[in-house]
């Protein structure tokens, strides 16, 4: 059966390409994805990511538990709003999910994870939880608008009045305020695209004349396609891509979200500390194509006296007119590789991303 | 949706379009339809100069922000020449499919083989069904 979200008729209105991602019907792009990608570079773009899952954790052991769940360390949250990024690992210390954890105040914390990997994040999440004091609550209930692009704070704000506005326009970065309870809106200063902007989670009821003010202020409707674009550009992993239960985050790049400091235990430390000690067979590293053409995933890369790789996504990047990827090879790979592609091999340069951010290229070319 | 058919072109069921030359060879580029279906072009390949083709060849790739397509030799021949503009303009296949934006020229091995193609009417059919 496909899911659709609470907006699946404001995409069918608006004419969009829809496809099929991870079980829900979802706009690929309305009419031209490179359009919408530059619109959230330069301007304001919005994306419907209501397939995505909120799930509130609460009670006395959510700390705790929470601290035994996640390889970044939920500790670090002291403030009310703050937000953190973090892998959900394995014993095996491979990557069951990325996701945000924001800190809604003393016991209560609520997760926004991926929407393919959802029924299997709650299995594991109950199943690590049996014997807690704790409620966890999938909020299917709940809608999600991103918001993004340079002006999308501004073209956000005429959502809200009062108090309300004033706490969302002074957030910062990784930072969220609620208001209003089930029925209200939770803003966060967060994205997925290396722009600024707000995610938007509110009722399902209320997402359709929410998007549709977002229109009426300038904000262009966004399908999959340029967010993939977007955050690809911003040097962002997409799970399942660039990494899954068969990677760690050591080899996905993303060893600064795994809290080692300390003696707290989570599920796959011992699995990432034996990996450190033996030495990381593999790192994930951004690709620059020197040659014409497009990179896309599962690629072969040639790495010369290291050894070989693989791209693990890789796409035409809209702002910088070449085509980049990130690619999973051999740790003492050099500066310079080749990509197969369609049996030829083209250079590529090695770089360290994001390629990307707030509307320039940071990746000289 | 409607898209462009011009009457004076041949089509192929995997959307290619041949136009006849006064010469005796033949250009080649995707349909009107196709570069809808494909969105937004960033990219196209054609095949190198002097290659000779069978007829159904994956000889030409376009491709997409999205994803690479395979675009296939309708008849078979010698590759006479290319489209270079392509290289730094690969969205003139969005902007004009039939003009600019055309893919390769052939010298056909069979001049009577374009004969077997669809005409605008025919290829017309084969879009109808498929949005069935």
């Amino acid at each position: 059966m496909t899911l659709e979200t609470p907006l699946h008729g404001r995409h069918v209105a608006l004419g969009a390409r829809l496809v099929d991602f991870g079980g829900w019907d979802m706009p690929l792009h309305y009419g031209s994805q490179l359009e919408e990608h530059h619109r959230v570079r330069r301007d304001a773009g919005m994306f419907d990511v209501s397939h995505m899952r909120a799930v509130d954790v609460a009670g006395p052991a959510a700390l705790p538990f929470l601290r035994r769940l996640l390889a970044n360390d939920v500790a670090r949250l002291r403030e009310t709003g703050k937000a953190l990024y973090s892998c959900m690992l394995n014993e095996r210390g491979g990557v069951l999910d990325d996701l945000i954890v924001y800190f809604r105040g003393p016991d209560r914390y609520r997760l926004v994870v991926n929407a393919g990997t959802a029924t299997k994040d709650l299995a594991w999440i109950r199943a690590a939880a049996a014997a807690e004091d704790l409620t966890i609550v999938e909020r299917i209930d709940v809608a999600m608008i991103a918001v993004q692009g340079p002006n999308a704070r501004e073209r956000a704000a005429g959502l809200w009045e009062g108090p309300e506005r004033a706490a969302a326009l002074s957030l910062e970065p990784f930072y969220a305020t609620e208001w209003g309870g089930d029925d209200g809106a939770f803003v966060a200063r967060t994205g997925y695209t290396g722009e600024d902007g707000f995610e938007i989670m509110l009722p399902a009821a209320a997402a359709g004349p929410t998007w549709d003010r977002l229109v009426a202020a300038g904000v262009a409707p966004c399908g999959l396609g340029a967010r993939d674009t977007l955050r690809l550009e911003a040097g962002m992993n997409l799970y399942g891509n660039d990494m899954d239960e068969s990677t760690t985050p050591l080899e996905a790049g993303l060893a600064w979200t795994v809290a080692l400091d300390g003696p707290r235990e989570f599920t796959g430390r011992a699995a990432l500390e034996a990996q450190r000690a033996a030495g990381l067979p593999r790192k994930l590293v951004g690709l620059l194509l020197e040659d014409r053409g497009v990179l896309r995933a599962h690629q072969k890369v040639y790495a010369g006296a290291a050894g070989e790789g693989e791209t693990t996504s890789g796409t035409y990047s809209p702002t910088l007119e070449r085509s980049i990827a990130l690619a999973r090879v051999p740790a003492a790979t050099g500066a310079a590789v080749e990509v197969d592609i369609r049996g030829k091999r083209l250079a590529a340069r090695v770089v360290r991303p994001p390629f990307v951010r707030h509307g320039k290229a940071v990746i000289a070319s | 949706m409607s898209h462009n058919l011009p009457a004076d072109l041949r089509y192929t069921k995997s959307h290619e379009w041949v136009r006849q030359n006064p010469d005796g060879t033949v250009t080649i580029g995707i349909t009107d339809h196709a570069q809808h279906a494909l969105g937004d072009i960033v990219f196209a390949e054609t095949p190198e100069v002097g290659r000779e083709l069978a007829a159904g060849d994956a000889c030409a790739v376009v491709e997409s922000v999205k994803a690479a397509s395979d675009v296939y030799a309708p008849v078979a021949g010698r590759v006479v020449a290319g489209n270079g503009a392509l290289g730094d303009a690969p969205e003139k296949i969005n902007t004009d499919p039939y003009g600019d934006g055309w893919l390769w020229q052939l010298a056909p091995a069979d001049a009577a083989a374009l004969g077997g193609l669809l005409d605008a009417g025919g290829y017309e059919k084969v879009l109808a069904e498929s949005a069935e």
